[in-house]
């Protein structure tokens, strides 16, 4: 697996962490707490982007970055999507997973370019509901991908884009 | 530019639109029954719609499209454009005056009753023209009316303001009466090289399909503007105008014409008693 | 970083809906610039991270097909008035934006 290349400069800046702590230091007796909690998200941002899972030009490529050779058919996983896309440029896309133990929410547009849209990592005190907006250059299969307990389950669904037009 | 191809539907569209043309042609109707007239025609086609719903336009006739726009109405990708209109209409002019003093309720509830007719200047008064008298009047420079950057962000907040409020055109007098008419008269006149008029798509074709496109009907067209198309593309109504009259081949009238002005006076007012509702997403 | 994103929370019960909008080009790198012609280089968010009263409850990566000025919309448990939630994201350009809300 190919990795990133080191960032130039690092992704928290001291400048930023300055401003962080000083957010803190307003926030009063309580900030010293927090501290610690309140740094971790953004060295969080300095953890690796999956550069070969979102490279990948095909779909058996980007299953395989991401270490979903097999997945299991799920009527758990709910996605809501259109059956025409009004513009494919802005696509809603709502998931809801009643899978326990849901970790992982992955979005593939089985045509894109690069079919792998989005991950995303749900930790404990999130509920495994998602609702964002994609891009699809074409007409393909929109499939939701659920890692739980180490486990892969998918869900799919048909989404038909067409030449955009007039809208008044 | 989108071409229209002679499908099934274009055919159809020629036959059923000379019928439309007598339907409501007359000049001797009153606004108000033209306004029942079109209501009816649609009420017919449509008896599941409720009137309110025609502010979606085509929309109103898809539930997977309606339903894309609630989603994307829920936080919209447009909102820095109307942030930063609201900021345009806030700040102060050099003589310390702003936009909400030249307007009604400090332009609340304000944008249903445009367009209105100026016995003065016998003239139909839109919306940007009352933002650019209240630039004129407090010595700023007036605003282009296809510039998407002032005017364009500018109204698309100021309707905003708006939200909810019926409709109310007056046509009341001979002079508000004539230019009602000459607005009627564009929108059944044919244009363009492909010969079409408003009516052509818009009257008795509502709700067929052209090409990949559900045709809304008029009533309920001028509520909403402006739109963003694609979610980010500020398009005004009469750029949406011209634009309908490009696709017709057609050389389009200047954004703020008073061609446009008169066409919108006869349209807003058949959309009279439906709630405003400004700056939403069409694809 | 006002302008570069917009948040809303909404507590209902003990679940905090949360929606944000990110004002960016997200752009592809296939899109050329009509005036000029040259290709508009890759130019998108790559990763946010959702904290609430500073941990993590969703860190997610993204690819440019994600659409412009991006929304994600999600819901926190366990969540009541006073809480802070923030949302960052950082782009392939190392460009990044924070927003935090408190919860009422």
């Amino acid at each position: 697996m190919r990795t990133q290349p080191p960032p130039k400069k690092s992704p928290l800046k001291k400048s930023s962490r300055r401003e962080f702590l000083r957010t803190l230091a307003l926030g009063g007796a309580c900030a010293a707490t927090f501290a610690a909690g309140w740094l971790r998200p953004v060295r969080l941002l300095a953890a690796e982007w999956n550069k070969a899972a979102f490279d990948a030009k095909v779909l058996a490529e980007a299953l395989k970055s991401i270490g979903a050779t097999s997945a299991t058919d799920s009527d758990q996983i709910q996605l809501k999507a259109p059956e025409i896309a009004e513009n494919g440029a802005i696509v809603p896309v709502e998931i809801t997973s009643r899978i326990p133990g849901t970790q992982t929410i992955y979005i593939i547009a089985e045509k894109n370019p690069q079919p792998l849209v989005a991950i995303f990592d749900i930790a404990a005190g999130l509920e495994p509901f998602i609702s964002t907006r994609i891009k699809m250059g074409e007409s393909a299969k929109i499939r939701v991908l659920v890692k739980a307990g180490g486990k892969f389950y998918v869900a799919s669904q048909e989404v038909k884009v067409t030449i955009g037009g007039c809208g008044g | 530019m989108i071409p229209l191809r002679r499908t099934k539907p274009f055919r159809s569209l020629l036959v059923t639109t000379l019928a439309a043309g007598c339907f409501t042609g007359q000049a001797s109707a009153s606004p108000e029954q033209d306004r029942a007239a079109f209501i009816a025609l649609y009420h017919e086609k449509f008896p599941a719609v409720p009137l309110e719903d025609y502010v979606n336009g085509a929309l109103m006739l898809s539930r997977d499209a309606k339903s894309q726009f609630d989603s994307i109405m829920e936080f919209p990708p447009f909102q820095g454009d109307i942030d930063r209109g609201r900021i345009l209409w806030e700040t102060p002019f050099r003589n310390g005056k702003t936009f909400a003093g030249c307007f009604a309720h400090g332009g609340r509830n304000a944008a249903g009753n445009y367009p209105y007719y100026d016995p003065g200047s016998d003239k139909v008064v839109t919306f940007e023209m009352d933002i650019n008298r209240c630039l004129r009047e407090n010595g700023e420079t007036e605003y282009r009316f296809n510039d998407k950057a002032t005017m364009g962000i500018v109204t698309a907040y100021a309707r905003t303001l708006s939200d909810g409020m019926r409709v109310d055109i007056q046509v009341e007098g001979t002079g508000a009466l004539a230019k009602y008419e000459l607005g009627k008269k564009l929108y059944f006149t044919r244009i363009g090289q492909y010969n079409f008029a408003c009516a052509s798509c818009h009257m008795v074709n509502a709700g067929k399909i052209l090409r990949t496109e559900i045709l809304s009907p008029t009533v309920g067209q001028t509520t909403h503007w402006p739109v963003f198309r694609g979610g980010d593309n500020l398009n005004t109504l009469h750029m949406r105008y011209r634009r309908c009259m490009e696709q017709m081949r057609a050389s389009p009238f200047a954004a703020g014409s008073e061609e446009l002005n008169n066409l919108e006076y006869f349209q807003s007012y058949l959309s009279n008693s439906l709630p405003m509702r400004a700056s939403v997403y069409r694809k | 970083m006002a302008d570069a994103m917009k948040i809303r929370a909404q507590l209902q019960g003990d679940v905090a809906d949360v929606k944000v909008l990110m004002f960016h080009p997200m752009e592809t790198g296939l899109r050329k610039d009509p005036i000029s012609g040259d290709v508009i280089p890759l130019h998108f968010i790559q990763r946010v991270v959702a904290t609430h009263n500073g941990k993590t409850v969703m860190d997610a990566q993204w690819s440019q097909a994600v659409s412009k000025n991006p929304f994600v919309n999600f819901r926190i448990r366990g969540a009541k008035p006073g809480d802070k939630i923030t949302v960052s994201w950082e782009d392939n350009k190392g460009e990044k934006a924070s927003i935090e809300t408190t919860l009422n």
